[in-house]
């Protein structure tokens, strides 16, 4: 219950002088309060948390973070032992146990 | 989903262990604050790709699993009443209290409704003028803000037949009580991120100061888990111990102010017992003073509860990371999330139901038991 997900803003009205949107949550669609986060505009992304908007989600550093993951091991790869290079390139060491395709379980629910 | 998807990338979280194993040269414990971040690790199974030297103990924070027992009684007497609607998030529907659970109650007729948001609640207080509608206030600094906001537009709208039963919890008294146990193994600790989206980074460094500890506040997708780690583990190698910031496309430095002026304004601090843990000073909310006509625990005078928790239950040594679920005798055998006899086999963010559902150490959920929990 303590899940928050990221959410697109669709609209935005005032009801009963609260301030509400419509946020869409890859398809599920819910009523969300905007009062901790009153400047969100249409189309941006929110942190939503049990109907209530807690945080404009940033997409510049969202994207500033994956870019950064990129980089990682870049270096490594250019310099570093050919033999490790060709390893990491079929996917995994073999060292470490099961591949991160684990990673792709694929059974993501929605409303996380 | 956007930015959920993006951070589960399996070429990504290659890298990131690479990176882990090529920095770590001795063994550390780490803490995850938050059962969400302890439901990513074991559904993905983060803790065994790590390099073995990095330990990850499962922290406190299932909001659901502290709940104090005598709490739980309290919500099971007021919602087993013929004049109350009682609404609550549908995690606390199996969490058991002495001699039954909120489901039980609604079985033998008590009107118990499960709502998304504590809006909904409100909601049908306005709907039902003849009847008390009470909304059972959990969680931890997340959850909170929206509570308050709630309580606060009952009494603006005026409407008197709303109330809350809260037992709200803080992250930064917990981190100081496992600090300062004598079994404390923790070296570090990831910080729940949604906490901080809401309370900033402010109350940390003190913390990280005094027990000499990195704090990095993490996120909740597997990228986010292994950065939170991997900047952890640099700290920890490095010697240091500062508090970082490893979700920063949600969490800013000072939070979110209208959240926490809002919280100041409903709330007050108050010591709070924690299930299976006990009371921890000043690490709970209750409602202030000014906003008391709306405390269900005033509203309805609940005395006379005896608790009693099943002596097989070992949650308590679980929340504090004394004991991994599965070396719980009853674990898998007594104890399933279809009868579960500690609130940690109940929530999606127990620690007893994540190994139940996706580590399969010789038991198999039923399908119903393995699909999601919302
Ligand atoms: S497995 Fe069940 S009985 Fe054992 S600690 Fe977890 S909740 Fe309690």
């Amino acid at each position: 219950m303590c899940l928050a997900v990221p959410g697109k803003v669709l609209d935005i009205e005032e009801r009963d002088g609260t301030r509400m949107a419509t946020v869409d949550f890859g398809g599920v669609v819910k009523e969300v309060c905007l009062e901790y986060v009153p400047d969100l505009k249409v189309g941006e992304y929110a942190i939503v948390h049990v109907g209530f908007a807690l945080q404009r989600l940033d997409e510049e550093s969202a994207r500033h973070t994956l870019a950064l993951f990129e980089e990682l091991g870049l270096l490594q790869e250019e310099f570093g032992d050919p033999w490790e290079a060709a390893a990491a390139s079929q996917g995994w060491d073999g060292a470490g146990g099961t591949p991160p395709a684990a990673l792709n379980d694929g059974e993501r629910e929605t409303s996380r | 989903m956007k930015y959920l998807e993006e951070f589960q990338n399996p070429e990504l979280a290659r890298r990131l262990l690479d990176e882990i194993r090529a920095t770590v040269t001795r063994p550390w414990a780490l803490m995850e604050v938050c059962g969400g971040q302890t439901h990513t690790i074991i559904r993905h199974g983060i803790d065994q790709l790590l390099p073995d030297e990095v330990e990850l103990i499962h922290g406190p924070g299932c909001p659901v699993c502290v709940t104090p027992l005598e709490v739980i009684d309290k919500a099971l007497e007021i919602a087993a009443r013929p004049d109350v609607i009682f609404c609550s998030f549908g995690d606390m529907l199996r969490v058991p209290g002495s001699d039954r659970d909120l489901f039980q109650v609604r079985s033998r007729g008590g009107d118990v409704r499960v709502v998304y948001s504590p809006l909904d609640a409100l909601k049908i207080a306005q709907q039902n003028p003849h009847r008390e509608v009470v909304f059972f206030g959990i969680g931890f600094e997340t959850t909170a803000p929206p509570n308050a906001m709630t309580v606060h537009q009952a009494r603006k709208l005026g409407i008197p037949n709303f109330s809350l039963l809260v037992s709200h919890v803080r992250v930064p008294p917990a981190i100081e009580a496992i600090m300062t146990s004598p079994s404390c193994r923790v070296q570090a600790f990831l910080a729940a991120g949604h906490v901080c989206s809401v309370m900033g980074m402010g109350e940390y460094p003190e913390l990280a100061d005094r027990f000499q500890v990195p704090i990095v506040v993490t996120g909740f997708e597997p990228l986010d888990i292994l950065e939170g780690v991997r900047r952890t583990v640099r700290q920890l190698e490095r010697g240091e111990h500062t508090v970082d910031n490893a979700y920063p496309r949600a969490v800013r430095s000072e939070g979110n102010p209208a959240a926490q002026a809002m919280l100041a304004d409903v709330f007050e601090v108050t010591d709070r017992a924690w299930r299976g843990i006990g009371t921890i000073p000043a690490s709970g909310w209750r409602l202030s003073e000014r906003y008391r006509d709306y405390d269900a625990e005033y509203r309805f005078s609940v005395d006379g509860i005896t608790t009693r928790e099943p002596a097989a239950c070992r949650s308590g040594e679980v929340l504090q990371g004394l004991i991994k679920p599965h070396e719980c005798e009853a674990f898998g055998t007594a104890c399933t999330p279809r009868s579960p006899l500690g609130a940690t086999m109940v929530s999606s963010e127990g620690a007893c139901a994540a190994y139940y559902l996706y580590r399969r150490l010789g038991t198999t959920p039923t399908p119903q038991e393995a699909s999601p929990v919302a």
